[in-house]
């Protein structure tokens, strides 16, 4: 019971370092941080196909390649300028009314029921397997050619117009 | 081993869904707060894990794999969004040499 509150404290802070640092790669850092916090949470909730691919895609694929566009583009100095104090106050503001309506309403609900684990294989990669592969077989082939249309999509975005350009 | 998954089965749903709202409100704060391009795409990265981390919570409440099946297909997509979203900071940066947002408003008003 106390692992859920330590790493839920883990994920808080190294969210909100996520969005305070100054240097963009910081933030990058502070991120693949926070991911590995919601790693052991998958790991807690026994999700063990999602915490292999939380830990693969997310912190192994997703961020290396914000590295490596940050390094493409070369910000390594302190140079983005902030917003001014009262739009920080502002967005400071509407994010804790958000976070404000939303326990507000779980108030209401009352006391909820623990979170119990009914059956143990529920997130193993053979159960996993055979929900994806029968009644979501559809949405996984359209999600393959969403990546594919995301692929070319990347390409033909980030590769130089010769003829704009010279 | 079996220890182990123990210690979750006294954490209540409501703790898991105000962790999730907690996360999304930063989430949501960073893009309202930063400037930089992306900054906040990691801030939306945020909230995309927010969602996850609650639609596996309740799958495991209800014990249905339906949720975790969906936060596949969420990874999927936020994979796909990444690539074309940082190729086209990579282009902006390319036109105007900087990821400013301030200096992209020319829609505005």
């Amino acid at each position: 019971m106390s692992i859920f509150y330590f790493v839920a404290f883990l994920s808080i802070l190294f969210a909100v370092l996520v969005i305070s640092a100054k240097n963009p790669v910081h933030s990058i850092l502070y991120l693949v941080l926070t991911f590995f916090t919601f790693t052991i949470q998958y790991i807690l909730l026994n999700a063990q196909f999602l915490a292999i691919v939380n830990f693969i895609v997310y912190m192994g694929a997703i961020l290396v390649l914000f590295l490596y566009t940050l390094m493409l583009i070369n910000l390594n100095k302190d140079s983005e300028p902030m917003k001014t104090n009262l739009v920080k106050i502002a967005a400071v503001l509407g994010g804790g009314c958000l976070l404000v309506v939303i326990v507000g309403a779980l108030k209401a609900l009352g006391v909820s029921q623990p979170v119990i684990l009914k059956n143990p294989d529920l997130g193993l990669v053979k159960n996993l397997g055979k929900v994806l592969f029968n009644e979501f077989l559809l949405p996984f082939e359209v999600s393959s050619l969403l990546l594919l249309s995301a692929m070319v999509g990347a390409v033909l975005l980030a590769t130089k117009d010769k003829k704009t350009t010279v | 081993m079996e220890s182990f998954f123990e210690t979750v089965k006294t954490v209540p749903l409501n703790h898991y869904i105000i962790l999730s709202s907690v996360i999304f409100s930063i989430g949501v704060m960073g893009v309202l707060l930063r400037r930089n391009a992306i900054v906040i795409f990691m801030s939306v990265e945020l909230m995309l894990n927010a969602v996850n981390l609650l639609l596996t919570a309740f799958s495991v409440y209800h014990g249905d794999p339906n949720g975790q099946v969906f936060v596949f297909f969420i990874m999927a997509l936020a994979a796909a969004e990444v690539a074309v979203g940082l190729a086209i900071i990579v282009m902006i940066y390319r036109n105007t040499n900087s990821v400013d947002i301030n200096v992209l408003n020319r829609l505005k008003w």
